[in-house]
């Protein structure tokens, strides 16, 4: 990924993110690498998919209304990308955060190439973003992920399981099919990109360790927290 | 237009059959004079027996309003802006222009992504992510570009509403302080684009300067060299 804005500015922050299949379990391991983060007083600021305060509205009426096709559910979802690459995604890594994001372009390039878009196109559309410095990567059986998401919440949103492309009438099948498709174009991209490849099924906790233990040696070591734990430490001085 | 063609690698799932109807697309800047030329087309074009469809900038159902709110609050990213345009567009695109050709009309549509890839060059996007963004619309079957100069746009725009714009103006992207100045830079920059473009997609100028009858003679001239 190029970008020209990138090299323009001191970037001192660094961009941390997961990625995979719904039940994955990514959100859950991102949390928990949050707390430990905050924790040790580092500068974190967390950002997930589809939360634009500008555009998720209007992305949650189009799917209820069933208006998008595979080019605009591509950019709705790229417009509220954009809106919090550029009002806080970027910003805040300029300012020397740590960003953890709970998925990033590549949940674009695998679902929309699984949508029938061109595989090039999504690329271009998000060619603005710049590259992650970690990128994580849970891997999990399609009927693994199935069996939790109908745990959680007893029934398989509608765009999930990619009844939109019409492969299924049946909901579970659909959803087999479509993370199928969705899951190749992960394993795809899992070497070129340079995933980080997480087993989904491992435990919490073993999983916790070795996430903690790669953010530390590929992230940490050679990040300067000092002046933001000063600057914490100031405003508890105020406020307590 | 018989079967699509685009500007790049088109649309998923559209299916392979014959567009019976005509893309006609309208181009210029605000107050060129576009919607009174698109309104006595159209009135021409019925009056013909056809029937018209029309399609234009920030008119879909998807994102048409969030664009509008968006702007009020002047607080949009560049590539922000320029995406939620890609979307709407795309959406009429594929909801409104494409079945209106399949059932044989004739869409007029005031702008189309020439606007859109001009204001986005502006600000400084590079051409070649342009036209790959864009590669999903189909090629017009003309496009009429009508070409006024940005004094007597200003003119136009002072006696049309009195006071100029903010967008217009191009005040998002600081040319200067001053919006009078803003809006003569911004103006010209776009054109310049759009002149630029004239000769790439083959667009029939316009002289805008023109009164209104003289330019809608030389349009339907040339709507009638098509059929």
């Amino acid at each position: 990924m190029k970008s020209e804005d990138f090299f323009a500015a001191g970037y001192n922050g660094r961009l941390i993110v997961v990625e995979g299949c719904d039940g994955s379990g990514k959100s859950t391991q991102l949390y928990l690498l949050k707390c430990w983060l905050e924790y040790q007083n580092y500068p974190v600021f967390f950002t997930e998919w589809n939360s634009s305060k500008l555009v998720r509205s209007y992305t949650k009426k189009a799917k209820k209304e069933n208006m998008l096709t595979p080019t605009t559910f591509s950019l709705m979802h790229s417009s509220d990308f954009a809106d919090r690459y550029e009002k806080m995604i970027l910003p805040h890594l300029r300012a020397g955060y740590i960003v953890l994001a709970d998925r990033y372009t590549y949940t674009a390039f695998a679902r929309d190439v699984a949508r029938e878009c061109d595989y090039e196109w999504v690329r271009n559309v998000y060619s603005f973003a710049m590259r992650p410095h970690l990128t994580f990567y849970f891997k999990v059986p399609i009927d693994v992920a199935l069996e939790r998401i109908t745990a959680a919440r007893n029934m398989i949103k509608y765009h999930e399981a990619g009844m939109d492309l019409e492969l299924s009438n049946d909901p579970v099948e659909s959803f087999r099919l479509f993370q199928g498709r969705v899951k190749k174009e992960y394993d795809r991209m899992s070497s070129k990109e340079d995933f980080v490849v997480m087993d989904g099924t491992e435990s919490i906790e073993e999983q916790q360790q070795i996430m903690r233990r790669i953010v530390t040696n590929k992230v940490l070591l050679n990040f300067n927290s000092n002046i933001y734990e000063e600057f914490l430490s100031k405003v508890k001085e105020i406020s307590g | 237009m018989g079967k699509l063609s685009f500007y790049g690698q088109g649309i998923p799932n559209v299916k392979e059959v014959d567009y019976t109807g005509k893309l006609i697309v309208i181009e210029g800047a605000d107050c060129s004079g576009r919607s009174t030329q698109v309104t006595l087309l159209r009135q021409w074009l019925e009056k013909e027996g056809h029937a018209v469809s029309d399609a234009g900038l920030r008119r879909s159902n998807l994102v048409g309003d969030a664009i509008q709110e968006a702007k009020k609050g002047n607080i949009l990213g560049k590539k922000t802006l320029s995406l939620l345009y890609a979307t709407d567009f795309a959406d009429q695109l594929e909801n409104k222009i494409l079945p209106a050709l399949k059932a044989g009309f004739i869409v007029l549509s005031d702008r189309y992504i020439f606007t859109l890839m001009a204001r986005d060059a502006v600000r400084r996007a590079s051409s070649k992510w342009l036209k790959k963004l864009f590669g999903f619309a189909p090629v017009p079957d003309m496009v009429f570009y009508l070409q006024v100069d940005p004094q007597v746009l200003l003119y136009r725009s002072f006696e049309t509403y009195g006071t100029l714009d903010y967008w217009e103006s191009g005040m998002d992207i600081c040319l200067s302080g001053d919006m009078f100045e803003s809006f003569q830079i911004y103006q010209s920059l776009l054109a310049k684009q759009l002149d630029i473009m004239a000769k790439e997609y083959d667009f029939i100028l316009l002289d805008g300067h023109e009164n209104p009858e003289a330019v809608q003679d030389r349009i339907r001239e040339k709507i009638l060299s098509i059929k």
